[in-house]
């Protein structure tokens, strides 16, 4: 038998199911793998007591016989999820005592279905960063590594804590959050699978926010399966944010297996990009022949302005945190620095203090864009450049029903590579941050591994609230890559 | 377009960040890098387009305007850096 840390969601649903393996058991299981993983540093706060107590709460129900549909199943948390009683930081100084009074929707619905929290994942500081080294808690280390090397290496970011956890075994999945691929790109360069979902999707409720009509929750697993049976228990229409979207969230396991025959898969010339490695394009094209294997029909599409994603959101995004990280001014709660002489002199030294390098670098492109007389230049453009994007997802879906693209632009990259050129760092996402401005929902599955033995994904991105499609599309890939590689536990599990 | 020393200064303030003197050089580096690199954006045509401020064809929904939570004022200050009583406690601001 595979030992419970190794096992996806679905396998301990089913072990639970079966009473092969208890609740108790497997939650232990977790928080002896947790507490023995700390070198990787992918947890901020471990909730162990916390855990034990859900796990028994869940056995009870099971010996009821009133078990729900992630009853005892324990998971790990991105620390940008607002838990009650449950200090949640965001990655951040200013948060770094931060105990919620209330629940995000996601959580809550997490907890209502059965689900054990075994603690909060590291991250980049509000999310901001694609490698998980701009977190107050410091870099978390993706558990693989180039063969023969001990070079330590990033997770990908910002949802890099969940990444490890899950590539590392620490629980069966996670919850992430992702404004420009930070589900789907740290989940490439460990592994695994992450899905976003369609803006709207899931309630960003009592989610820290960092660039509201970009954010989007979603599930980061082992197995697309497992992808499917979170997103189920995640989304849902919720009255406290009125941009999530009043429709039946599907069974979304249901249609898994029902396999890419017949279906259209598009391949945009454009996500070719230059000075790729050569394996991103070698993988791709043997994404695309997997699917044709299987009864897809390839074809060739245009999307001509994805060169211009990645600095429009440079834009957006910064521009709307600016104006969501206004309300951390020292006085409410969070970070309050000492010895001010007046209010404006307690924001500024609150705010200088609790922000890292990172955040306090976009809180003033955001300013500057937005300040008058470059908001037209700056803001409204990106805006537009926003409509001619989703323009262009909209005509390549009269042609295809779902694109297949690289999910990185290559392998997990050395802690401290690229920490000196943000523009460098901000490429890692040029294939995943277009489906944000879209608001589409996009996979990342793992797909192979480069020569040096360091895992690479395929996304696949579908149609405003085609979760189901996307998944069945991962599916296939997933069947056919047969990616069964694990990174080697050097961390002393 | 790229900033200068007083115009970091000045968005810094407005940001409400205190910025070290020292780091407002390499602050107007890396901004320009960015600036810079965002230009690209200037190529594009975009007269007549309209900006995209929704991703999804919604309409914002309507409901009851009516107290759905509040009342906790103990929940409220918990988390506040500094409180008496139910108040949150700020340096003096009106002379």
């Amino acid at each position: 038998m595979t030992t419970p840390n190794a096992f996806t969601l679905a396998e301990a649903r089913e072990a639970l199911k079966e009473k092969r393996l208890s609740s108790r058991e497997l939650t232990e299981a977790m928080i002896a793998a947790m507490a023995a993983s700390r070198p990787l540093n992918a947890f901020v706060t471990e909730t162990p007591e916390k855990a034990l107590a859900m796990a028994a709460d869940s056995d009870a129900r099971i010996a009821r016989g009133e078990g729900r549909a992630l009853e005892g199943l324990p998971l790990a948390i991105k620390d940008l999820f607002c838990t009650r009683g449950v200090r949640t930081t965001a990655g951040s100084r200013i948060l770094e005592n931060f105990v919620p009074p209330y629940e995000s929707t996601v959580t809550q619905n997490l907890w209502d279905a059965g689900a054990v929290m075994l603690g909060k994942t590291n991250m980049d500081e509000f999310a901001m960063g694609s490698s998980n080294e701009t977190s107050y808690f410091g870099p978390v280390e993706n558990p693989w590594r180039a063969e023969g090397s001990n070079k330590k290496l990033v997770p990908g970011g910002s949802s890099g804590g969940s990444a490890t956890a899950v590539a590392a075994d620490l629980c069966l999945a996670a919850t992430g959050t992702d404004t420009g691929g930070s589900i789907r790109q740290p989940a490439a360069v460990t592994g695994i699978v992450g899905l976003k979902p369609t803006y709207g999707r899931c309630s960003r409720w009592g989610i820290v926010a960092f660039a509201s009509s970009l954010d989007q929750a979603g599930p980061m697993t082992k197995t697309v399966r497992d992808a499917a049976i979170l997103l189920g228990a995640m989304a849902s229409v919720d009255p406290m944010d009125a941009t999530s979207v009043d429709m039946p969230v599907p069974d979304y396991e249901a249609g898994l297996e029902a396999g890419v025959k017949g279906m259209r898969i598009g391949i945009p010339k454009e996500y070719r990009i230059d000075g790729a490695p050569p394996e991103i394009d070698a993988l791709w094209h043997k994404g695309a022949e997997w699917l044709k294997a299987q009864g897809a029909e390839i074809v060739e599409v245009s999307l001509p302005h994805t060169k211009y994603a990645l600095p429009a959101y440079y834009i957006v995004a910064p521009a709307e945190a600016s104006s969501n990280l206004a309300r951390y001014d020292g006085v409410r709660y969070g970070h309050r620095a000492a010895g001010a002489k007046d209010i404006t002199d307690l924001y500024e030294k609150s705010r200088g203090e609790g922000f890292g390098k990172e955040v306090r670098r976009r809180i003033l492109i955001g300013t500057y864009v937005l300040s008058a007389g470059y908001y037209d230049a700056y803001y409204s453009r990106a805006q537009k450049l926003r409509t001619l994007i989703a323009r262009d997802f909209a005509q390549a879906f009269e042609q295809c029903d779902a694109l297949l693209t690289p999910a990185t632009p290559g392998p997990a990259f050395a802690i401290g590579e690229k920490t000196a050129d943000p523009v460098s760092m901000y490429l890692n996402d040029v294939f995943t941050v277009t489906v944000n401005l879209a608001g589409l929902p996009g996979i990342s599955v793992p797909a192979g591994l480069t020569k040096e033995g360091l895992p690479l994904g395929l996304q696949v991105i579908g149609k405003a609230f085609d979760e189901a499609g996307v998944l069945r599309v991962g599916r296939a890939l997933e069947v056919a890559a047969d990616f069964k590689a694990k990174p080697a536990a050097w961390w002393g599990a | 377009m790229s900033v200068d020393k007083d115009t970091v200064r000045r968005i810094a303030k407005l940001a409400r960040i205190a910025l070290e003197e020292e780091r407002v050089e390499p602050m107007v580096n890396e901004l320009n890098q960015i600036l810079h690199w965002v230009e690209q954006l200037g190529e594009v045509e975009v007269a007549g387009i309209e900006p995209l401020t929704s991703v999804v064809a919604q309409r914002l929904k309507m409901r009851e305007d009516e107290v759905t939570a509040g009342g906790d004022a103990e929940a409220v200050t918990a988390n506040a850096p500094q409180r008496e009583d139910d108040y949150f406690v700020v340096p003096k601001v009106v002379e």
